[in-house]
């Protein structure tokens, strides 16, 4: 981070959001954010319960569509996406409630990130020798990689559904990484882990920065967690920006302490 | 918003059911249209025209298949309303249904067969079914409790086959005739000089729809007044809530397991006063998906709308567009109706939107 | 103690991701195929390969695909009788019209035919999910039941309505009809057979596998790593289709020899779908053990009375058979909802550690 200030601010945005306003039925979720993210950066999205953050999150990767404003990604314009598309483009991402595919082992649910690298097609996969088992092969290499930064070699065979909370959301990563995202979207990553996880949890998230420039957007509710990893910060409340900019300048704006602490109206 | 439930596909979806709706009208004008062009011998001509021709010319015809349709209708009503029953409160696809029917029909001719008087087989037989019931429950459905409902399902099919042989090993395989008469069913028929031509109400016939409606009548009531009925839609939406109102799962089971005895036995009866009373019932269960898909797994309204409406486009397809493929659509036209049903509702008649979650 | 991995290592990626990484399984599956392709052929009598061996094989293989769709891609299919028949009936039409291509060929490219089937039934897979979908594939059940009853054209105008198979040869040697040996045909079964479970194994270790299984354990997730769900769905209902196809086409040419409308009902897709989850979803090997167990349990309960030298009539062993398989159906639910190939799994892991508990 501190190398940071790493040019980021005189970097391009890689996603400008402007003007999104969403609701389901009569409940306005989003009303009118805009903000961007700078290519290279860790852009954190805090603010209480119910703030518009996992909303936000699911409109930039394609899951919900916003009734107004567009959203600009790698410098093309677009309303809304389907998922797949989003992934295509180079999203990925991580959910509050981990959603891994609990029947297989951690081997195969970071080698399904590699979904979309994976090119050969369906007859060779008939009879696996050849281009299927080579391309297996290359990337079962990638995937041990990202096992091996994540440190979770013992439990490349056992199924998701079995490990713990906080190895799942280890998992979870690494399927995020396989995908070798440029923007990576991280919900709640540290949400129910013990001290010692949360911190196993932020180096990985520096490295990932730092190793591979992935850029990160991550909602977390540990308010140190937060000051400590990101360049930038975004506040929001009742699906409104009340605040944005950096860790400093989020700490000291009235709003949102108000927002925080509770106000008297 | 941490915990969203809602998807909102709002904008899009509308979209694309508007889309479905405006491709099928400028079809369905296209082919019309080129039924005119193309002639009254024309195939499209007698897809697209010729019936309704015929509907607009012989209306006595046109009623007494509609009445049909509603007859079978309010049987297909009843299997259904059996499924959703034992799925609201259980989870559980119930595929016995079927062979509940028979078993029901079966236990009340044979409890006559063997000397026993009308209406105290009928007693016995509604004691059956509840011993039914709390034997499934006991055996079938509490050693399975919490597993995944395919599992759950393969058992009912278990179950079905158990009942089929138990029941043709204590009954005897060959059809019977249903008691119509010795408890109280009418027979014969009115009838009537509409439209110039001839329309036949069987009173039997009459007398199921009013049957089914007094029961559907008694299970709004018992669903919406009293105690043990609201506690059953309470476990449908949430099984710790109905814990905490002092009903056990497991009585649950059983009252639900005997309601929907009471339905099969119901249907049984009128099914077999107007056939016969035999192991090929059990397919009526089949006939009763289609319904299922249509009205929704949960919903009551559903079962019983979704059970006429499949019931008349059943019988309609069948008379008037089955004699150009052949005939013996009557199978499966109802699973297609069904299908282009979800085309523009996927969620079912009265289900409510599916929402995904994340 | 003889059972253990210790000492194996794995020194690249690719002997890590074989079939058997232990070197026992390895000396297992070939001292299994050395008995079935050497020693099955001199030991067992016509009645044991006719009656056993290759229905189960066939069985098996109609598993598999099942499986592939049910296990792997998570989408009930209660239409796989359905689609048994589309191979048996398009491989029927290939022999008339081609009679001078191998029937081997043919019989492979059925399941093409069975695939497309399969793709267009798919789709409703899309929007509907869970039980609706399984109610919406008996569309294609009775949809296709109906077809092969009513289109003269798929049985050649047979005043019978059934197809039969002519004596084709390959080598000199009859392969099909009634001069065929059931040797001969045994050693064709067995062979595709183990072919196709090869490719099956093949295509779940693989991407496929993974996108199919990613589906299966959460779509939301799986759509949003790139992987397209109709794309996955339908490639999941082509290929159970034809492995479903190819195991009709086996089913009438290699086994029944003539086959009607019946021999595809929708008891037999009960059938199927019982083998896979009493052998357990989600495995190959279970495949194999549930069609065993399924196929050979009546048999074996047929006989019982028999040599036990108890004298009851057939329509009562018939009766007791449906009531003990029923019953072992549940029973087996209840003790081990994973299947048969749980029990192997959980069988193994206790070899494992023998003699020594822990």
């Amino acid at each position: 981070m501190n190398v940071a200030a790493k040019d980021i601010a005189k970097g391009q945005n890689i996603l400008e959001i402007d003007g999104i306003s969403l609701s389901f039925g009569g409940v306005k979720a989003i009303r009118d954010v805009s903000f961007d993210v700078k290519k290279g950066e860790i852009r954190a999205i805090i603010g209480p319960n119910g703030a518009g953050k996992t909303s936000m999150l699911n409109v930039i990767n394609g899951f919900y569509h916003p009734q107004e404003g567009t959203i600009n990604y790698k410098g093309a314009k677009r309303h809304d996406m389907r998922p797949y598309v989003a992934a295509t483009q180079g999203i990925a991402r991580t959910f509050q409630n981990v959603a891994l595919f609990a029947g297989m082992s951690t081997l195969d649910n970071i080698m399904s990130g590699r979904m979309l690298k994976m090119k050969v097609s369906l007859p060779w996969h008939f009879i696996r020798f050849g281009p299927a088992e080579r391309e297996e092969l290359e990337h079962r290499e990638r995937v041990e990689h990202i096992i091996d930064f994540l440190e979770i070699q013992a439990i490349r065979r056992t199924p998701v559904g079995r490990l713990p909370y906080g190895l799942q959301k280890r998992v979870e990563l690494g399927r995020a990484l396989a995908m070798e995202p440029e923007l990576l979207l991280l919900d709640e990553p540290m949400a129910g882990m013990n001290l010692e996880e949360k911190e196993d949890m932020s180096r990985y998230i520096l490295d990932v920065n730092d190793q591979f420039g992935t850029t990160i957007a991550l909602i977390e509710h540990d308010m140190g967690v937060v000051m400590d990893l990101s360049d930038r910060v975004l506040v929001l409340d009742y699906g409104e920006k009340i605040a944005d900019g950096t860790p400093d300048e989020i700490k000291n704006n009235q709003n949102v302490i108000d927002a925080y602490l509770g106000v008297a109206h | 918003m941490s915990d969203t439930t809602l998807k909102s596909d709002g904008g899009s979806s509308m979209s694309q059911t508007q889309r479905n709706w405006l491709i099928t009208v400028l079809i369905l004008a296209a082919a019309v249209a080129g039924s005119f062009v193309a002639g009254s011998d024309s195939l499209l001509y007698k897809v697209f025209v010729g019936p309704f021709v015929e509907m607009y010319e012989v209306p006595d015809l046109f009623v007494q298949v509609l009445w049909e349709g509603l007859v079978a209708g309010t049987l297909y009503a009843l299997v259904a309303l059996g499924f959703v029953l034992i799925f609201k409160a259980s989870g559980v696809f119930n595929f016995a249904q079927g062979i509940m029917v028979v078993f029901g029909g079966l236990s009340l001719v044979g409890f006559y067969a063997a000397g026993v008087p009308a209406f105290l087989s009928l007693a016995l037989s509604v004691a059956m079914m509840y011993g039914l019931a709390w034997t499934v429950e006991r055996v079938v459905l509490r050693p399975l409790v919490n597993q995944d409902p395919l599992i759950l399902f393969m058992a009912t099919i278990g179950l079905t086959y158990f009942l089929i042989g138990f029941g043709e090993f204590i009954f005897g395989g060959e059809p019977k005739t249903m008691i119509t008469q010795e408890i109280g069913l009418p027979s014969g028929s009115y009838d009537f000089d509409w439209f110039g031509g001839f329309v036949s109400f069987q009173k039997l016939d009459i007398a199921a729809a009013v049957i089914a409606a007094i029961m559907v009548g008694c299970l709004a009531v018992f669903f919406n007044k009293t105690r043990i009925g609201r506690a059953l839609r309470a476990v449908a939406d949430d099984h710790q809530a109905a814990l905490s109102v002092g009903i056990t799962l497991r009585q649950i089971w059983v009252i639900v397991w005997f309601a929907a005895g009471i339905v099969a036995l119901t249907t049984g009866i009128m099914w077999g006063a107007r056939s016969d009373v035999s192991f090929a019932l059990q397919v009526i269960a089949l006939k009763a998906l289609p319904v299922i898909i249509l009205g929704g797994l949960t919903s009551i309204p559903g079962a019983i709308v979704g059970g006429l409406i499949i019931g008349v486009a059943e019988k309609t397809a069948e008379f008037y567009w089955g004699p150009l493929v052949g005939g013996s659509i009557e199978s499966w036209i109802p699973y297609f109706i069904a299908l282009g049903f979800l085309w523009f509702r996927p969620q079912g008649l009265f289900g409510e939107k599916i929402i995904d979650r994340i | 103690m003889f059972y253990r991995e210790a000492g194996q290592f794995k020194t690249n990626y690719r002997t890590d991701q074989a079939v058997f990484p232990i070197f026992q399984d390895k000396i297992g599956v070939l001292v299994i195929l050395a008995f079935l392709f050497l020693v099955v052929p001199f030991w067992f009598n016509d009645f044991w390969l006719n009656s056993i061996m290759i229905p189960t094989l066939i069985f098996s293989l109609a598993a598999i695909g099942l499986n592939l769709l049910l296990g792997y891609a998570g989408q009930i299919s209660l239409g796989t009788g359905g689609f048994m028949g589309v191979g048996a009936y398009s491989c029927y039409k290939l022999t008339t019209i081609f009679p001078d291509i191998n029937i081997l060929v043919h019989i492979l490219l059925s399941g093409f035919f069975a695939a497309i089937v399969g793709i267009l039934f798919g789709i409703p897979s899309l929007r509907i999910k869970g039980f609706y979908l399984a109610i919406a594939t008996l569309a294609s059940q009775f949809f296709l039941e109906w077809s092969f009853g009513r289109i003269g054209w798929l049985y050649n105008y047979n005043p019978s309505g059934a197809i039969e198979v002519s004596t084709k040869r390959m080598f000199g040697i009859a392969i099909t009809g009634p001069h065929a040996t059931s040797l001969t045909r045994y050693l064709i079964v067995l062979s595709i057979v183990v072919v196709l479970t090869w490719v099956a194994s093949n295509l779940v270790r693989g991407r496929i596998g993974r996108a199919w299984m990613a589906v299966r354990d959460m779509d939301i997730a799986a759509e949003l790593i790139g992987i397209r769900l109709l794309q996955a769905k339908l490639t999941a209902f082509a290929i159970s289709s034809y492995f479903a196809g190819v195991a009709g086409a086996l089913m009438v040419f290699m086994w029944l020899g003539a086959a009607e409308v019946e021999s595809f009902d929708i008891n037999h897709s009960f059938l199927i779908l019982f083998m896979v989850v009493i052998g357990g979803t989600g495995s190959l090997i279970g495949s194999f053990m549930g069609a065993a167990f399924i196929w050979v349990l009546p048999i074996f309960l047929r006989a019982a009375p028999r040599v036990l030298g108890v004298d009851i009539s057939a329509a009562t062993v018939e009766h007791f058979n449906f009531m003990i398989v029923g019953g072992l159906i549940i029973f087996f639910l209840i003790v081990e909802p994973n299947g048969i190939a749980r029990l192997w799994q959980i069988g193994k892991e206790k070899l494992r550690r023998w003699p020594f508990p822990y």
